[in-house]
């Protein structure tokens, strides 16, 4: 009898959970210490600058964000996430920014039917064949900006590129989204640990096989300290420098200063985009914090809105998990980086622009938008992708 | 090619001689005192951190570097009277639980201080630029560094294998009662090294601060290379340890350098790329392994 009304109970439990939440938590783990750390607070106070023009809610409901450091680990990451996700019993996960990372911690997510909305990280896996309903990436897939760069430096007619990337699943998409689209001779793939700040022996290497442009991607503080030695050893005299928008935002461009002046880079973003939701993005984010906004920040705060835009869809039935799946797909807000929209792997389809860094108006170095690269451009892995 | 040669020298020689300047410390510690010291990079971290802040307070590098220097020989000092003397005593195993709670202290303290993010440290404006020798460019700053690190061991010498204090220390570490029964105050002679080692630590943080980057936990990583270091060179021995760096340095530049390339003529592409640079990582612990292999007591033992 007590084991049939346990079970009635459960059932009525079960049956009543699918009503609007009282509350949105959101899980926000991200790389706040280290060298990395730049890219996790910019993501950070993007995503915070979104909760407080939404007034602290998520589609009209109170919302908590819960902040945790990974410390750039897989493992500190995954004990955190698991953390959010079993104990605090979040709704959505946001803000890991690399790749790494997010290869460690997704499966725990998945596993627990938990919406992780990616403000960075855009491994080509979770693109491809192990693309999952579960996952989406409000940024771009780790190739797409340098497959950006890789048509820039095809199209400015360079012919012998060094490669130089950190040896990490973000690092592998770097080279294979480069080469999709540059054609040319490529004299050497140098990979470097990830975290490493000295470069002396691979600006040696550089030296030697005399390239015409070297491409990087060093996210954070490895491309800080790579700019500054590359400039030091003399070696920006007859090289041109290619990067993606990682290593040409703002925050490198702070630590450099005028060496990085003319460096081309990609973006599917710029602080200059002239449309009303960017304006007021830029123009809040320097009232709020002092600096400039970059990539990074963009992102988080278009995850925050992404999140915000499909709670008010489902009407706060984030239990339903069909739903709310069909409201993100449905990507129910105005990005700042102008219209895009979802391809069939949660990932985005969406404009490339060029950008080159030079001194503005009033005489501060920053990036100059210069064009678009790509229109409409969605990822190589997307034909792999069985979406259940 | 001869030029690849020259310039990677160059990095492997100003690699090793910043490792040289942590090493000798440790190792006097470790070989005089008998004491293991694993809160040798938590110093190197702390101040690099003085140094940093004293640059951006002074906004000149070299007075930074200088009052850097100072503080952390006062830390040293500090620590030496309140902590190490209570600790030269006792077994590793209480040296090893001591040493590791300062590094957590350490890092706790400057995450407190200064925040859990990079602190910048730039180079002096006049050397940031490169210079041209023999034909290709090398940064100004590298060969200050170079500078520096030569100058350093060259005073070294002088003062253990010259000086009549470095004639104590040796005495202290061959035999203390002895010693002490001579005359010498050996507790007063271990503060000394004590905080000529801190200082050390502190100048290689402040030189290296603007080629890598002050943050929390920039000891450990480094701590790890300098005992890879003194096993090599022979605990408790300074030429080991100079030696040990030099080999480390050359090694670990070289094999970062070269190996990649090595392995790609060897191997397919895509398993050389994978291959490479996993393998330049674990180079100097492989040759670790060797030497003591052959050489147990390591290159240099200071007690034969």
């Amino acid at each position: 009898m007590s084991l049939r009304l346990t079970a009635l109970a459960a059932a009525l439990l079960l049956a009543g959970s699918v009503h609007a939440a009282d509350k949105i938590k959101v899980g926000f783990v991200s790389t706040l210490s280290g060298p990395g750390a730049g890219l996790g607070v910019d993501i950070r106070d993007g995503f915070n600058l979104a909760m407080k023009s939404l007034n602290g809610k998520l589609g009209g409901l109170p919302a908590e964000v819960l902040i945790a450091d990974d410390q750039q680990s897989p493992d500190t990451a995954k004990q955190a996430a698991d953390k959010f996700l079993k104990r605090d019993k979040v709704d959505f996960m946001t803000g890991i920014v690399f790749s790494n990372i997010m290869l460690a911690v997704g499966p725990s997510v998945f596993e627990n039917k938990t919406f992780y909305i990616s403000a960075n990280a855009g491994p080509s896996q979770y693109a491809g064949e192990q693309c999952n309903p579960f996952f989406f990436n409000v940024a771009w897939q780790n190739d797409n900006l340098h497959e950006a760069v890789g048509k820039t430096v095809q199209d400015k007619g360079f012919k012998n590129v060094v490669i130089v990337t950190p040896n990490y699943p973000g690092g592998k998409d770097a080279v294979s989204g480069f080469k999709r689209f540059y054609k040319g001779h490529v004299a050497e793939e140098v990979y470097t640990k990830l975290g490493q700040l000295d470069y002396a022996a691979e600006l040696a290497q550089i030296r030697a096989q005399k390239p015409d442009a070297v491409f990087f991607f060093l996210p954070g503080g490895m491309g800080i300290n790579f700019v500054k030695q590359f400039v030091s050893a003399g070696l920006s005299r007859d090289t041109q420098l290619f990067a993606p928008g990682f290593s040409a935002d703002e925050d490198v461009i702070k630590a450099v200063g005028a060496p990085m002046m003319g460096m081309f880079n990609s973006s599917h973003w710029a602080h200059d985009m002239d449309n009303a939701e960017n304006k007021r993005f830029v123009a809040d984010f320097q009232k709020e914090y002092g600096r400039l906004p970059s990539l990074y920040a963009s992102q988080g705060y278009d995850a925050a809105l992404l999140m915000d835009g499909a709670v008010r869809d489902v009407k706060g039935k984030v239990e339903d998990k069909a739903a709310l799946q069909k409201a993100l797909e449905a990507k129910r807000f105005k990005s700042v980086r102008g219209d895009f929209k979802f391809n069939s792997n949660h990932y985005p389809v969406q404009n490339y622009y060029l950008r080159v860094i030079g001194k503005d108006a009033s005489g501060r170095v920053t990036n100059k938008m210069m064009g678009s690269i790509f229109t409409n451009h969605a990822d190589a892995y997307v034909a792999q992708c069985k979406m259940k | 090619m001869l030029q690849l040669i020259l310039e990677q020298s160059l990095n492997g020689l100003q690699f090793g001689l910043m490792l040289f300047l942590l090493a000798a410390g440790l190792t006097l510690v470790f070989g005089i005192m008998d004491c293991i010291n694993l809160a040798h990079g938590s110093l190197y971290m702390v101040g690099a951190y003085l140094v940093a802040a004293a640059a951006q307070a002074a906004d000149s590098f070299w007075i930074g570097l200088g009052a850097g220097v100072a503080g952390a020989a006062v830390l040293g000092l500090l620590l030496e009277l309140s902590l190490f003397r209570q600790l030269y005593r006792r077994d590793h195993l209480s040296q090893v639980l001591a040493t590791f709670a300062l590094i957590l202290i350490a890092n706790e303290s400057v995450r407190m201080i200064w925040g859990a993010q990079p602190v910048m440290l730039n180079p002096p404006e006049a050397l940031s630029g490169p210079v041209e020798i023999g034909g290709f460019f090398y940064p100004a700053y590298r060969l200050v560094i170079i500078a520096f690190g030569l100058a350093v061991a060259g005073m070294l010498y002088l003062l253990v294998a010259k000086s009549r204090i470095g004639m104590w220390v040796r005495a202290g570490a061959s035999n203390r009662e002895m010693t002490e029964a001579l005359g010498i105050n050996v507790q007063r002679l271990f503060t000394a090294v004590f905080v000529f080692g801190a200082a050390l630590c502190a100048l290689a943080g402040g030189l290296l601060g603007p080629l890598l980057a002050v943050q929390v936990g920039m000891g450990e990583s480094v701590l790890i290379l300098a005992f890879v270091v003194i096993i090599i060179g022979g605990i408790g021995s300074i030429r080991g340890a100079l030696v040990g760096s030099l080999i480390v340095g050359t090694v670990d530049t070289l094999g970062r350098a070269l190996l990649p390339t090595l392995l790609r003529a060897l191997l397919p592409a895509d398993a050389a790329s994978t291959l490479g640079p996993a393998l330049a990582s674990i180079l100097i612990y492989l040759l670790m392994a060797g030497i003591l292999f052959f050489k147990p007591q390591g290159l240099f033992p200071a007690r034969a």
